[in-house]
């Protein structure tokens, strides 16, 4: 599948010099002037306030919006060129509260995108148990549940595999963990760290969390006001001087349980 | 109810049998063509605010116009309109609209947005937005509309006999004219069986169909 993606080597997302704008009024930028590319196969964490743009950015790679200005490229391809669907259909899409069909069991859930690509249907349940076990949940005690009967944690668990179903080279998650106790928040943190070194696949994952940003990013990408205001792989992070990374790393030094 | 009205309504079982059947025919052709018309225009109009304005108005209208007055107003007007079952169905759908239509529109309107956020980023396209997601989850509450919708019309139907449509409302009205409560209520207590049949049964459905 898709062995076209999988084999492009470089920059699989690239952002050229982006605005956007609400309704496309002009000084109502949500996003200004960005630039920002992200190799295969790395994880590019978009961290920022409430409001600075990060879930806008996400939703300009897989074509939920379009730029007003400048280009988004997927694979070397502007979104504009891209069909909205098939391009979509190559990128996994995690959300907090993970979304899930309330009618739909957890196993069609998880091969919804398989489903609408029409795989067969036993390659479509062996794919299921593969990725639930891959999650940590057994197929066997899951498959026919419904999400409503399941815990936070595991609705999320079932929201990741169900990204993953089709293999896209792509994951784009916004703020998948932040709904969540935090107990079993740093259990998915770690075990997502685990998988996505695992899988390899390219990840751009929002959220306002620095410590999650630490923990998950190879580059963490740092908005403030729909600008990009620093960028810096996680070791380097702490040390920068703008004013935001430094109201960050307050954030941290406050933070509830973290050792000083 | 005294002993008289209970040897009446034996005496009676067949014409009372008889028109019962009609006014069922009557309320289920009048409810499909409401549904045929009101669910789909109501999947039509989610995505389209000024059409929804238009559409839920003039429904609205049509509820707010007193039943007999409104089966008057339709006998003169040609093709639709006369004396008979034609026109007392028209009527009646125009009353079944309201509830349909609003409660598809609500349904469908009404689905958490992270579920529709995941299923657009996920590459449905719209129709399947449509027919996966937003129409199986509304069901209940679609349903729910299609329930108060027959509710109404079982009991508008019986109406319908001031213009000869027949119906349990034949009894009912010949009743007022005779002064008699035995016709009366042959034609009231099965109008108002059905009614509690239809909806009880429907409160089953609506159940079952239920998500989350």
């Amino acid at each position: 599948m898709n062995a076209k993606i999988e084999d492009f080597s470089g920059n699989l997302i690239e952002f050229r010099d982006v605005s956007f704008h609400i309704n496309d009024i002009p000084g109502r930028e949500v996003i200004s002037g960005v630039s920002l590319t992200v190799p295969t196969g790395e994880t590019v964490v978009l961290l920022g306030r409430s409001g600075s743009g990060k879930t806008t950015l996400l939703r300009l790679i897989n074509a939920m919006l379009l730029p007003s200005q400048g280009q988004v490229l997927v694979e070397g391809r502007a979104t504009v060129e891209w069909d909205p669907i098939r391009l979509r259909r190559g990128i996994g899409y995690v959300i907090q509260e993970a979304g899930l069909f309330p009618h739909f069991t957890v196993a069609e859930n998880v091969g919804l995108v398989p489903s609408l690509e029409k795989w067969d249907r036993c390659r479509i349940a062996a794919r299921v148990g593969e990725l639930l076990r891959l999650v940590g949940l057994d197929p066997a005690e899951f498959a026919d549940r419904r999400p409503r009967e399941l815990s936070g944690g595991q609705r999320q668990r079932v929201g990741v595999a169900r990204a993953l179903a089709a293999d896209p080279p792509i994951l784009l998650m916004d703020e998948p963990f932040g709904a969540l106790d935090p107990v079993t928040r740093a259990e998915l943190q770690r075990e997502f760290r685990a998988l996505a070194q695992r899988l390899g696949k390219t990840i751009v994952f929002v959220t306002h969390d620095l410590r999650e940003a630490l923990l998950l990013a190879s580059r963490i990408v740092l908005l403030e006001a729909g600008r990009i205001v620093a960028v810096a792989p996680p070791q380097e992070f702490l040390q920068l001087e703008h004013p935001e990374v430094r109201a960050f790393a307050a954030s941290l030094e406050t933070g509830p349980g973290v050792p000083a | 109810m005294s002993l008289g009205d209970w040897s009446f309504f034996v005496e009676h079982r067949p014409e009372i049998f008889g028109a019962t059947l009609e006014h069922v025919e009557l309320v289920l052709i009048s409810m499909l063509i409401a549904m045929l018309i009101a669910v789909p225009l109501g999947m039509f109009i989610v995505q389209r605010p000024a059409l929804r304005a238009v559409s839920i108005g003039i429904a609205n209208v049509f509820q707010t116009i007193p039943s007999l007055a409104l089966f008057g107003f339709l006998i003169p007007i040609p093709f639709i309109g006369g004396i008979g079952k034609r026109t007392a169905i028209v009527a009646l759908v125009l009353y079944a609209l309201l509830p349909i239509l609003r409660n598809t529109y609500v349904g469908l309107s009404g689905i958490d947005p992270a579920v529709l956020e995941a299923a657009e980023a996920m590459g449905m396209t719209p129709a399947q937005i449509l027919f996966r997601v937003r129409f199986p989850l509304a069901l209940s509450i679609i349903l729910a509309g299609i329930r108060t919708a027959t509710i109404i019309t079982i009991g508008i139907a019986t109406i319908g006999a001031a213009i000869g449509a027949g119906g349990l409302g034949t009894f009912i009205f010949r009743g007022v004219a005779l002064v008699s409560d035995s016709l009366i209520l042959a034609g009231a207590i099965p109008a108002a069986l059905l009614a509690l049949i239809a909806d009880f049964l429907l409160g089953l459905l609506e159940r079952r169909l239920r998500v989350a």
